[in-house]
């Protein structure tokens, strides 16, 4: 058996999967995504050398092109590309959520600001308005009246790429100060954690707190299904409590980061995706 | 030893990998570790958007 491990930067978790590979006496190779160069049509015979990759690249889109090539060439990758590129871009996520039936946030999509305005007002404030890709908590603007709509959607005309010209409008849903991170590799929910904030965005990269959230039998039922509803493999499943609608999935990570996830939860989440990945390569189960 | 590109100051690479992340000692600078057998580091490239999970 011998991995590869594609990464941009060597963070705490890559440091910890590689600590569990040595651990199991697994040979491997940790491959910097600035390092590659791939002739499309004649593919490297170095990636027959791995069983399987697992991508840990901090870009999305570096990443994601390098599991459509490498899957190209026939190499097992994980998360697979389709997984990954449904989980990278926000409008692809809720359309898998809303096609396998699970709770969401209501969702409006314009691309014209006046279109936007009136999407916003028919969900009624506060509304959150988001990059249709993106990650951190980044650049998330919670709308409270129609004087922040209008100065946000022009700052996104006006100063953002292309893809923020794509106006993506959320329900803001009042959870209780806190939102459940939920890990799910393969078939099972391994923990979840809450994160805690008295600001509303609840992202551990903006300074929540995390503690251990209790796997009820509905909530891993409840995140298994949202796992499979974008393809399955190892994800993180970020969900709200709605005092009114219950359990609603918010996003899906592909390439999740868990640092702030194995002390509360007491769960060693690098092994649990190693196990995941090696009983894949041996049953010869390509995603 | 290694060298802070900013500042100059020695930075110690001990028991660190290749591609980690440092912060210069005396400046505080964001570092990435380049070499081991050869000790460097270079600035670490800034975040860009399309970064994070």
């Amino acid at each position: 058996m011998r991995l590869a491990i594609l990464t941009s930067r060597i963070r705490v978790e890559e440091k910890l999967l590689i600590e569990a590979l040595r651990r199991r006496a697994i040979d491997f190779a940790v491959i910097d995504d600035a390092e590659l160069l791939f002739d499309l049509a004649r593919p490297d015979e170095r990636w027959r050398a791995y069983d399987a990759v697992l991508c840990r690249s901090v870009s999305q889109s570096r990443g994601l092109a390098a599991l459509h090539i490498l899957e190209h060439m026939g190499v097992t990758v994980f998360n697979s590309a389709a997984v990954t590129a449904l989980c990278n871009d926000k409008l692809l996520t809720t359309l898998a959520l809303i096609r396998a039936g699970l709770p969401t946030p209501r969702t409006m999509l314009a691309f014209d600001e006046q279109r936007a305005i009136q999407g916003i007002e028919e969900l009624g404030y506060p509304v959150v308005l988001k990059p249709v890709t993106g990650s951190w908590g980044r650049l998330l603007a919670r709308i409270n009246d129609r004087d922040a709509a209008e100065a946000v959607l022009e700052h996104q005309e006006t100063l953002g790429s292309y893809q923020h010209h794509i106006h993506y409008i959320q329900q803001y849903v009042a959870k209780p100060q806190r939102d459940i991170r939920a890990f799910v590799v393969g078939d099972r929910t391994v923990c979840a954690i809450y994160r805690t904030s008295e600001h509303w965005v609840t992202n551990t990269a903006r300074g929540a707190v995390t503690s251990n959230c209790p796997i009820s039998p509905e909530l891993d039922r409840f995140c298994t299904r949202a796992a499979q509803a974008v393809g399955g493999g190892i994800l993180a499943i970020d969900v709200l409590e709605d005092p009114q609608q219950g359990l609603l999935v918010n996003e899906i990570n592909a390439t999740m980061e868990f640092r702030n996830s194995i002390a509360p939860t007491g769960v060693d989440i690098p092994a649990a995706m190693l196990d995941y990945v090696l009983s894949q390569v041996r049953e010869g189960v390509a995603l | 030893m290694a060298h802070c590109p900013e500042c100059e100051a020695e930075v110690s690479l001990q028991g660190l990998m290749i591609g980690e992340i440092i912060y210069c000692p005396d400046c505080n600078a964001e570092l990435e570790v380049l070499n081991l057998e050869e000790p460097q580091v270079a600035l670490a490239p800034q975040v860009e958007e399309d970064w994070g999970e």
